[in-house]
C-alpha cells in the first residue's frame, strides 16, 4: 500500500482514499449523500454553509464533510443521530431568513435548499422576529436577482475568482448584514458569467429571460450540441409544448466540463424572434409573395434544371449541419458544379490545396490545460470559444506558460507572459520564427516574409519558452483564419511550430467548419476530402462572380459574409438567388429572389463536428416555427425533384451513416507541406478590429437573441464587422 | 306445507297488500322530495361545482403562476403558461381548464398556495357550443367576481377545518 492510500470507515464500510481527500469526496464516492450548498466540486471549499456536518469518531463535535480531510483509521457517519441532528439545526438557521416564496420562484421544483429542507427541515417555524431583506440588485440583462433568498454560500463569489478570474460579485458586510453584490451597481460582462445561475443553490441569482416562464417539472429536457463555436459545448435544451424555454449545461468534462458559455446559453431566444420567416417566399414583379413548399421547390429544381449547371453557385454557413452539407455536396455534384463553398468570411484562399483535411485543434480540448506552454495567435479567444478561453486560463494557472500574439490588445484573466499587439499579425509572427530558427536556415517560401527581420525581446521569449516546454502548443484562431493573408500566418505558424516542436492547431468558424470540410462543401475538395478534378470558385469568387443561380444556406450576406453591404450588392447581382434561411432580413430581401424557411439548430437532427474531430449527433429538439423544415429535408426533396440518384433518405442518420461510411478512418492532421506563392502581406496587416466578428454576432440566431444584445458586451461591440 | 301457504299467499294477493302498505305508510309521511328547481337541497360550503378565481379586496389576482395545481390536477384539466407580470409580478396568460377533463376532485383548490383557484357550490350549468367547455382566466374570474360573497363566506366556514 503507498503512502498516499489511507483507509477510512463510512458509515461502517470501509473505504480506501487519498490521502487530502476531504470527507465529502469519499462519501460522495461511496454513495452516502451528505447536504450540502456551499461545497461545489469544481469550486474551493469555503465551507461557510455547515450544512454538510457529519460525526466522526473521537471528534467532539461534528465536522464539516467539505474542509476535514481524511486521515488513516477515520470513522465517518453520516447518517447518525448527531449528524442529522447537527444537519437539522444547520437547516432551521438558514431557513430564519429565506422568504418562503417558493410558488413564484423559478428555483422551486429544482431547489437544493427546497429538496434538503424536506428532509431536515421542521415543518413549523420557532422564529417569530424580524426577517431581513435585502435589495435586489440589477446584474444585467442576463442574470435576475432575488438577494434576499439568498444563503450565502459564496459559489458565486467563489466562481468569479477561481473560474473565470473577473471577480464580478462579493459580499460586503458581515454576519446577518452579509450581502451579496457588484460592489458598485454594474452588469456581469464575462462570457461566461451566466454558469452562477446553476451554481445557486437557492432562488437568489436565475435565468433573466427564462423568469416566471415555466416551472422545472414541466419540462422535457432534451440533450443537444451548442452551434455557435468550434468546441461543440453538450447542453439540455428544455422544451415545453415543443417551445425551448431554456438551455442548461450538460456535462462533459472531455469539452465544457460543466460550464456553457453565454452564448449558448442565450441563444434560443433568437429561435422565437419575429424575424422567423414562416413560410416559403417568391419574389415577383419586385413584390414578395408566400407561395407553398411544393410550388417552390418546384421552381427551384425547374431553375436548376434549366440553367447550365456549371452555373451555380453554393454558399453555405459554416454552422449547417454534416448532413446538410453532405447533401449539399451531392447535390453540387448531381449539377455538375464545384462552386460551393462553406469558409464565407475566409480573405485569403491562396494556399487551400495545403489546407489540412478538416480544422483541427492539435489536440484534445482537455490536452489544453496540460500543455506546457501555448502560443495564441491572432485569436480573440474569449469571444471566439469561450470554454477554448477557459482552458487556456487553467492551463495558465497550472503554470504553462501562455503568450499571445495579436494585432490588437484583448483582456485575460490570468497572467499572459509575453502580450504582444503592437504590430501586425504577420510581421510578429516572422520576428518569432526568425527568433525560432536562431540562425537555422528557414524555410525557402518564407524568404520573402522573413528577410531582414529582427526578433525584438519579446519575440524571442516567445519562440524560447515553446522551446524549452516539454509539450508546447500553436494555436491560430479566427483573426488568423479571416486575415487578408491567411496563407502568410498559416506558413509562419507552421515554421514556429516545426522550429521548436510544438504541435499545432487551429480554431474554426462556426459550430462545424470540420464537417463542412469532410462533407465536401469546398470548391477544390469533395467527399471525403478528396481532391476535385477541377477546383471550382470559392466564396469570395462566388460572391464576385454573375452566375445563373445562387444557393445561399443559412446566409444573410449583409452580416455572414466580408465586406458586409459590398456582398448584398454583389449577391444582388446574381441572376437567381435562392435563400435557405430560417430568418429573413432586409438584405436577404434585397439580394434573393426565393426564401425557404429551414429550421435552426433547435428545430433539425444533424450532426457536428467539433474542431478536436468529434463526431455529435443530436435529435431535433423543438417544433418547428411557422413552415419551416429541417434543412436536410427541404435539400432531399430538391435532390428527388432534380432526379438524383439515391436520394431517398428518411432520416439524417441514414445521411450521416452514409457519409461516416465514404469517409472511413480519418486522422486528423495539421502537419504543413509549404507553398509557393503565400500571399503578399500588403504593407500593413488588417486591422484586428476588422477581422473580429463580435461575439453576439457570430450567427443569425445570436444576433436575434434579445437578452445577448442587451448585454454591455454587446452594446460595446455592435459598430463591429465581419 | 309450504305449497298450501303459496296457494294462499297467492289469491288473498298477500303480496300486493305488503307493499301496498309502503305506499300507505309513506302516504302519511313528509315527503322527503322537493320542486327543483324553484326548492333547492342544502348544501355543504365544501361542495365542488364549476370553478373560479378569486381576487384580493384590492382586486389585485390572488393567482401567481406557481402551476402547482397544474402539476397536481389528475385529469390533466389544466393549462397554465405564464410570464412577467405588468408590475414585475408572476402571473398567467393563460389558464384554461377543460370542464370536460375536469373530475373535480378538488385537488386545485387543495394545492393552492394563494387560495386563488377555487371550486364554487355552482353546479348548475350547461355549454351550447363547442370550445365554451374551456374555463378561460377571464371567465373564471369573473365568476370569482359575481359570487365572491359566497365563496369568502363558504371559505370562513371552512376555514376552522383547515
Amino acid at each position: 500500500m503507498s503512502d498516499n492510500i489511507v483507509k477510512v470507515e463510512v458509515d461502517g464500510k470501509e473505504v480506501e482514499a487519498t490521502k487530502g481527500q476531504m470527507v465529502i469526496e469519499v462519501t460522495d464516492k461511496v454513495g452516502a449523500y451528505v447536504p450540502r450548498f456551499c461545497y461545489h466540486e469544481k469550486l474551493s471549499v469555503a465551507a461557510n454553509c455547515r450544512m454538510c456536518l457529519v460525526e466522526v469518531e473521537k471528534a467532539p463535535k461534528p465536522l464539516p464533510a467539505c474542509a476535514t480531510p481524511v486521515m488513516d483509521g477515520m470513522k465517518i457517519f453520516t447518517k447518525s443521530p448527531k449528524a442529522i441532528s447537527a444537519q437539522k439545526a444547520t437547516m432551521e438557521f438558514l431557513l430564519i431568513n429565506h422568504p418562503l416564496d417558493c410558488p413564484i420562484c423559478d428555483q422551486g421544483g429544482e431547489c437544493e435548499l427546497q429538496d434538503l429542507a424536506l428532509g431536515y427541515g421542521r415543518d413549523v417555524s420557532r422564529y417569530n422576529e424580524r426577517k431581513r431583506v435585502v435589495k435586489d440588485k440589477d446584474i444585467g440583462p442576463l442574470v435576475s436577482t432575488d438577494m434576499t433568498r439568498c444563503i450565502h454560500c459564496t459559489r458565486c463569489v467563489r466562481f468569479g475568482a477561481e473560474i473565470t478570474g473577473l471577480q464580478e460579485l462579493g459580499t460586503t458586510e458581515r454576519g446577518e448584514n452579509m450581502k451579496i453584490g457588484t460592489y458598485v451597481e454594474k452588469s456581469i460582462d464575462h462570457e461566461l458569467s451566466a454558469n452562477i445561475i446553476d451554481l445557486c443553490p437557492v432562488g437568489a441569482l436565475n435565468n433573466k429571460p427564462y423568469r416566471y416562464s415555466a416551472r422545472a417539472w414541466e419540462m422535457v429536457q432534451r440533450a443537444t450540441v451548442s452551434p455557435h463555436d468550434c468546441v461543440g459545448s453538450n447542453m439540455f435544451a428544455h422544451v415545453l409544448r415543443g417551445t425551448i424555454k431554456r438551455v442548461v449545461p450538460r456535462e462533459n468534462e472531455a469539452i465544457n466540463e460543466t460550464w456553457l458559455s453565454d452564448r449558448d446559453r442565450f441563444s434560443y431566444e433568437g429561435i422565437y424572434s419575429s424575424d422567423r420567416l414562416l413560410a416559403p417566399r417568391m419574389k415577383s414583379g419586385g413584390e414578395w409573395q408566400d407561395i407553398s413548399w411544393e410550388d417552390a421547390l418546384e421552381k427551384l429544381a425547374n431553375r436548376l434544371n434549366e440553367s447550365d449547371g456549371a452555373n451555380t453557385g453554393i454558399l453555405a454557413s459554416p454552422g449547417s449541419t454534416t448532413e446538410e452539407f453532405y447533401l449539399l455536396s451531392r447535390l453540387a455534384d448531381h449539377l455538375g458544379t464545384s462552386n460551393i463553398d462553406h469558409r464565407t468570411r475566409r480573405r485569403d484562399f491562396s494556399d487551400q490545396e495545403y489546407d489540412p483535411l478538416l480544422p483541427w485543434l492539435g489536440c484534445n480540448i482537455e490536452e489544453i490545460e496540460k500543455a506546457g506552454a501555448i502560443l495564441l495567435a491572432g485569436s480573440n479567444v474569449r469571444k471566439e470559444a469561450p470554454i477554448i478561453g477557459h482552458r487556456l486560463r487553467k492551463a495558465a494557472l497550472a503554470g504553462c506558460s501562455v503568450n499571445i500574439v495579436n494585432a490588437e490588445k484583448y483582456d485575460y484573466f490570468f497572467t499572459v507572459d509575453q502580450h504582444v499587439h503592437d504590430a501586425g499579425l504577420v510581421e510578429q509572427l516572422a520576428g518569432i520564427a526568425v527568433a525560432a530558427a536562431a540562425g537555422k536556415q528557414l524555410p525557402a517560401y518564407l524568404s520573402k516574409i522573413c528577410d531582414g527581420i529582427k526578433p525584438t525581446e519579446a519575440q524571442q521569449a516567445i519562440a524560447s519558452s515553446l522551446q524549452g516546454a516539454e509539450d508546447a502548443l500553436v494555436i491560430t484562431g479566427l483573426i488568423a483564419s479571416r486575415h487578408k493573408a491567411s496563407s502568410a500566418v498559416r506558413a509562419l505558424s507552421a515554421a514556429i511550430a516545426n522550429l521548436t516542436g510544438a504541435r499545432i492547431g487551429n480554431l474554426s468558424e462556426g459550430a462545424n467548419s470540420a464537417g463542412g470540410h469532410l462533407a465536401g462543401a469546398l470548391p477544390h475538395r469533395g467527399k471525403g476530402g478528396k481532391p476535385r478534378e477541377r477546383a471550382g470558385l470559392n466564396t469570395a469568387e462566388i460572391v464576385a462572380a454573375r452566375l445563373e443561380t445562387v444557393l445561399l444556406f443559412g446566409i444573410e450576406p449583409d452580416a455572414d459574409l466580408p465586406g458586409k453591404e459590398e456582398s448584398v450588392g454583389k449577391i444582388e447581382a446574381q441572376k437567381f438567388v435562392a435563400a435557405f434561411t430560417p430568418f429573413v432580413s432586409e438584405s436577404l430581401e434585397r439580394s434573393a429572389d426565393l426564401l425557404l424557411p429551414i429550421g435552426t439548430f433547435a428545430e433539425t437532427a444533424g450532426t457536428f463536428i467539433n474542431c478536436e474531430a468529434r463526431v455529435q449527433s443530436f435529435a431535433g429538439v423543438a417544433n418547428p416555427v411557422g413552415e419551416a423544415r429541417p434543412g436536410w429535408k427541404v435539400l432531399r426533396v430538391l435532390g428527388n425533384l432534380l432526379g438524383a440518384d439515391d436520394f431517398d433518405y428518411e432520416s439524417s442518420e441514414e445521411i450521416r451513416d452514409e457519409f461516416l461510411a465514404g469517409l472511413g478512418d480519418f486522422v486528423p492532421d495539421n502537419s504543413y507541406s509549404g507553398h509557393k506563392s503565400i500571399a503578399a502581406v500588403n504593407g500593413a496587416d488588417s486591422l484586428a478590429e476588422q477581422l473580429d466578428v463580435p461575439i453576439y454576432q457570430v450567427d443569425a440566431v445570436v444576433r436575434r437573441a434579445t437578452a445577448l444584445q442587451l448585454t454591455p458586451e454587446a452594446k460595446r461591440t455592435s459598430g463591429g464587422s465581419s | 306445507m309450504s305449497k298450501l301457504r303459496s296457494y294462499i299467499k297467492t289469491f288473498t294477493l298477500w303480496e300486493l297488500w305488503q307493499g301496498l302498505s309502503v305506499t300507505l305508510f309513506n302516504f302519511f309521511k313528509t315527503p322527503v322530495t322537493i320542486y327543483y328547481p324553484e326548492e333547492k337541497a342544502p348544501q355543504s360550503p365544501r361542495f365542488r361545482g364549476l370553478h373560479a378565481q378569486r381576487r384580493y379586496p384590492n382586486g389585485e389576482e390572488r393567482c401567481i403562476a406557481c402551476k402547482l395545481c397544474e402539476a397536481v390536477c389528475p385529469a390533466l384539466a389544466i393549462t397554465i403558461e405564464s410570464d412577467v407580470g405588468e408590475d414585475g409580478t408572476r402571473r398567467t396568460t393563460r389558464y384554461d381548464i377543460d370542464l370536460f377533463k375536469c373530475i373535480y376532485c378538488g385537488f386545485c383548490e387543495e394545492a393552492c398556495p394563494v387560495d386563488a383557484i377555487v371550486e364554487t357550490r355552482i353546479h348548475e350549468y350547461h355549454m351550447e357550443a363547442p370550445g365554451e367547455n374551456i374555463m378561460t382566466k377571464d371567465k373564471l374570474l369573473a365568476i370569482g367576481d359575481k359570487y365572491d360573497a359566497m365563496i369568502s363566506a363558504d371559505k370562513a366556514a371552512d376555514a376552522k377545518y383547515r
